[in-house]
């Protein structure tokens, strides 16, 4: 059963013709051909498929595109661009704090949003607000390095 | 030809190093060189194979190693940049696609920087490309080539005239074999390589611009899905393919012997149809039970094999003072990538396509060549990065299962593993269970060592002939790799520790030849290999963790016995000067104060913190780890929280210092997962652990030890692997740290807070010490 949806992602419009059950992230992926949000489980257990939407992190892969609704939707691409990257993804780059990556989205996604919300959020908070996030390269020492760089830059 | 030294030195030095990444820092090239290549002119022995200098200077070099994330393709465009004398932004590396690259087998075991960062391979082949260069700028230049200097590809002799590499060979062949003769620049000359070059992918990374397998999109491509059995060893009885009658887009329900899977035009569709597909199967055999794993692990038939055997153990064990036994046990653990695994496939009848994750390009060509019938050089297998696999995850298999797909659909078919198809169904790291007895002199030093384990194997990688090593193959009747019964042959031949059997205490000696790194001259390993209920493969440090834990942990406790302190002990019965290097720079870097373990005046409440060590010579010489852990440990719960590592790592010149602290800090926290969390379940029937909730593993909200990390570089030595070197040793210094806060022994991985516990009350028992 095909609908026609319209998304708002990263800044644009998007008409997509799909069943409205599919799974945001098959949407992303497969129709507009977004590289940041990954399947890792489809199951809401690793964040690999993590996006941003109304400030909020949200597990792409058991969300239905159709559940989405008017709301803009930002996918780690949608953060910054390779010439201009956005200051946590700048902080990631500069911490080198990444081995395979497959897990980025997850990672710098929801620490964004962490900080966006409680800008002095403190080492504890933003570790548990990484508790659902898996990297199975145990890059956790850079990345944590890179998170608290980047809300100590933006604090100041 | 000797290159002039300080000439290279001169004109390489005055290179800029850039450290902000360049163009080629967003996406990997994957198309081919400039020039047109087919299979049949790929020869290693050929320059031609490994290296091309393009009319616009760029260097093209193919290796057949490839990057998962550990870094390679930045250390090897730094080896190319450093060898030629050019910009690293001017190499364009090319890795494992089997129509342009040389064969180099997998990418694993430690084995990529031994095999192209030594005198070999693709170091020689940018050695000779160098010096055929300079000699064809002598010719043209008229000048002997002692008097010219190189930088970024331009060569310029004694009157100031210079020619480009471009202008010299500029898209022509070299048609030259490799130079065994070529000389590589030394250490000390080194602009490029040794420098801590940001990783060339993390702009796309970071960006979500890198292509992972998982994005790759082919014209006309369809999705797929495998529908695996319920459990290992159940066969098909029926496919009821009115069962997904009404799924849209459903294209074909694809049945080959005990092989399913669905082929739709979405993923959404594919997904809906493998889950709805009604599948009949046939049980497959009983499982051993869990709780006597290990004991039943010694009772199967086994394939046996001696490492070292000096044959008076039992002699000398009946003359030792004392006799200490232990048995240990190390738990089937799994890859658990965090991307289930995917790749795509495009089977036309005259042509084969397949992009894969596979560390294995050309293995993984041969037997999608072999499962579809079609002859070797129609199919082309192209790397293409997935997510991080540690070894042998699903990505041999998922290649497979898509040309299985493709083939018989007859378009480019996706597919994506479900969780339960990529854990369920892994190559788990092997259990093993470990029986150690050792006696003790009068004066404290170990007069013998006896060593028996038992390593539960079936399948392996595929290689290039046996696709039963894993599911896929197993499922289209193809029989996997298992142990031929057989007893031991006494040790012949050179000493070896490929799998770091023989603790390092041991002297190694086969024939009055010592190989070992130890003192101890009564020794004895034997190995029993014996079938494993499910699938096992190389699981980063395979078996090598799992025989260190058990070694360095009883090194430990002949040390508690002896009342010796664990450096000193260890130094005592070590005579490798490498070994030793790295175990006093971790001893000192941790501020290492000499006394015997367990602490005295342990408390039985509330946190207590210890300290232990452990150290090894990966596989016997490819590299060398010791790391001091220092551990909390919680009496009431049980619960172990690392606070500190200190590694010391020895692996010979170091192309990528930054690239080595990330594979560094990732392997011990990795190595700190598994001995803490990691274990792999099952039932009567099947695998349990299938998804994250059934399997452990450290999420990021985990509060992380520190990590701090020491070199030690002997002068004058290769370079080895270093991937695999400091998560082996991780178990047992946490175990050696337990046991040093509390007294307790824990001999069973993971640690978790019931075995601690139990082990705490053991240990209460006997009265607190030992």
């Amino acid at each position: 059963m095909r609908e026609k949806i319209t998304l708002h992602v990263n800044g644009l419009k998007h008409v997509v013709e799909v069943d409205p059950e599919t799974p945001l992230l098959f949407v992303l992926n497969d129709e507009l051909g977004l590289r940041g949000p990954r399947f890792g489980c489809g199951m809401a257990q690793c964040g690999a498929c993590t996006v941003i939407v109304r400030g909020q992190v949200v597990r792409s892969c058991v969300k239905q595109v159709s559940a989405v609704g008017q709301d803009e939707v930002t996918t780690l691409e949608g953060l910054g661009t390779p010439e201009k990257p956005h200051p946590i993804q700048q902080a990631f780059i500069e911490e080198g704090a990444a081995q395979c990556g497959f897990c980025l989205s997850g990672v710098i996604l929801t620490a964004k949003a962490v900080l966006d919300e409680k800008p002095d959020a403190s080492d504890q908070d933003i570790r548990d607000a990484l508790g659902g996030i898996l990297c199975r390269c145990f890059t956790h020492i850079r990345m944590l390095r890179a998170i608290r760089n980047y809300a100590e830059a933006k604090r100041t | 030809m000797i290159l002039p030294r300080r000439d290279f030195l001169k004109s390489c030095g005055a290179l800029i190093v850039s450290f902000s990444s360049g163009p080629l820092s967003l996406l990997p090239p994957q198309a081919p060189g400039p020039f047109g290549t087919h299979p049949s002119h790929i020869d290693p022995e050929k320059l031609d194979s490994w290296l091309a200098v393009g009319d616009d200077g760029v260097i093209t070099a193919y290796t057949g190693k490839c990057d998962f994330g550990q870094g390679i393709f930045t250390v090897q465009s730094q080896l190319v940049a450093e060898e030629l004398c050019v910009r690293i932004a001017r190499v364009k590396l090319i890795q494992c696609d089997t129509s342009i690259c040389p064969d180099q087998g997998t990418t694993s075991g430690s084995q990529s920087t031994p095999t192209n960062f030594n005198s070999e391979n693709l170091a020689l082949a940018a050695a000779t490309a160098r010096e055929a260069l300079l000699n064809l700028a002598a010719k043209k230049l008229g000048e002997s080539v002692e008097h010219l200097t190189v930088a970024d590809g331009i060569i310029t002799g004694t009157m100031g005239r210079h020619v480009k590499y471009e202008e010299l060979i500029g898209k022509k062949h070299f048609e030259l074999p490799l130079n065994v003769k070529a000389k590589r620049k030394s250490v000390a000359d080194w602009t490029v390589l040794g420098k801590p070059i940001p990783s060339l992918d993390r702009i796309a990374l970071m960006t979500g611009q890198f292509e992972f397998v998982h994005n790759v999109r082919v014209p006309g491509m369809l999705h797929g899905r495998v529908v695996r059995p319920p459990e290992m060893g159940a066969t098909l009885a029926h496919v009821d393919e009115q069962s997904v009658r009404n799924i849209q887009g459903l294209v074909k329900v694809v049945v080959r012997k005990d092989f399913v899977g669905v082929v739709a035009e979405t993923q959404y569709q594919a997904t809906l149809a493998a889950r709805q597909l009604a599948v009949q199967w046939n049980p497959g055999p009983e499982l051993p039970p869990p709780k006597d794993f290990f004991d039943h692990l010694q009772k199967l038939p086994a394939r046996d094999a001696l490492g070292v055997d000096s044959q008076d153990v039992d002699a000398r064990l009946a003359e030792a003072s004392s006799v200490i036994r232990a048995r240990y046990t190390y738990p089937y653990q799994m890859h658990g990538s965090v991307g289930a695994s995917c790749a795509v496939a495009d089977v036309k009848p005259q042509s084969v396509t397949v992009w894969s994750a596979t560390q294995s390009a050309y293995p993984t060509r041969s037997i999608v060549a072999k499962l579809l019938n079609m002859p070797l050089e129609k199919v082309r297998v192209i790397y293409v990065r997935g997510s991080g696999c540690y070894g042998l995850n699903g990505a041999d298999a998922v290649s497979f299962d898509a040309a299985i797909l493709s083939h018989a659909v007859g378009k480019p078919v996706r597919l994506q593993f479900s969780r339960q198809d990529e854990m369920m169904w892994e190559n788990l790291g092997s259990a093993c269970t470990i029986q150690l007895r050792a006696g003790l002199a009068q004066d404290g030093h170990i007069i013998a060592w006896d060593r028996e384990d038992w390593v539960a194997a079936m399948g392996n990688r595929p290689g290039y002939h046996q696709p039963g090593n894993v599911i896929t193959g197993m499922l289209l009747g193809y029989e996997p790799e298992l142990p031929k019964p057989g007893s031991a042959k006494p040790p012949n031949g050179k000493f070896r520790n490929q799998s770091n059997t023989v603790p390092s205490y041991f002297a190694g000696c086969i024939a009055g030849t010592c190989g070992g790194d130890g003192t101890i001259r009564s020794e004895r390993v034997l190995t029993h290999t014996v079938r494993s209920p499910f699938f096992t493969g190389p699981l980063r440090s395979p078996l090598r963790i799992q025989n260190t834990f058990a070694n360095e942990c009883f090194m430990d406790e002949l040390c508690a016995h002896a009342n010796a302190d664990p450096v000193a002990f260890r130094l005592l019965h070590l005579q490798n000067s490498r070994v030793i290097g790295v175990v006093k720079a971790a001893a000192q870097a941790a501020n290492w104060q000499a006394r015997s373990s367990p602490k005295t005046g342990i408390s039985g409440a509330g946190t207590v913190s210890g300290r232990g060590i452990a150290c090894v010579a990966y596989e016997g010489n490819n590299g060398y780890a010791a790391l001091v852990a220092e551990v909390e440990v919680d009496m009431e719960t049980g619960t172990v929280r690392p606070r500190r590592f200190v590694v010391a790592l020895d692996c010979g010149p170091i192309s990528n210092p930054d690239g080595l602290r990330n594979q560094i800090e990732g392997g011990i926290l990795q190595g700190m997962s598994r001995a803490l969390v990691e274990e792999a379940t099952w039932d009567n029937r099947r695998v349990t652990s299938v998804d994250w909730e059934t399997y452990n593993s450290l999420y990021l909200d985990y509060d992380m030890p520190a990590v701090e990390t020491v070199f030690v570089t002997p002068p004058d030595v290769p370079a080895t692997g270093a991937g695999e070197t400091a998560i082996t040793v991780i178990p047992a210094a946490i175990g050696n740290a337990i046991f040093d806060a509390t007294g307790a022994r824990l001999r069973e991985v993971p640690f978790t807070p019931q075995r601690v516990k139990a082990a705490l009350a053991q240990s209460a028992q006997r009265g607190g010490s030992v």
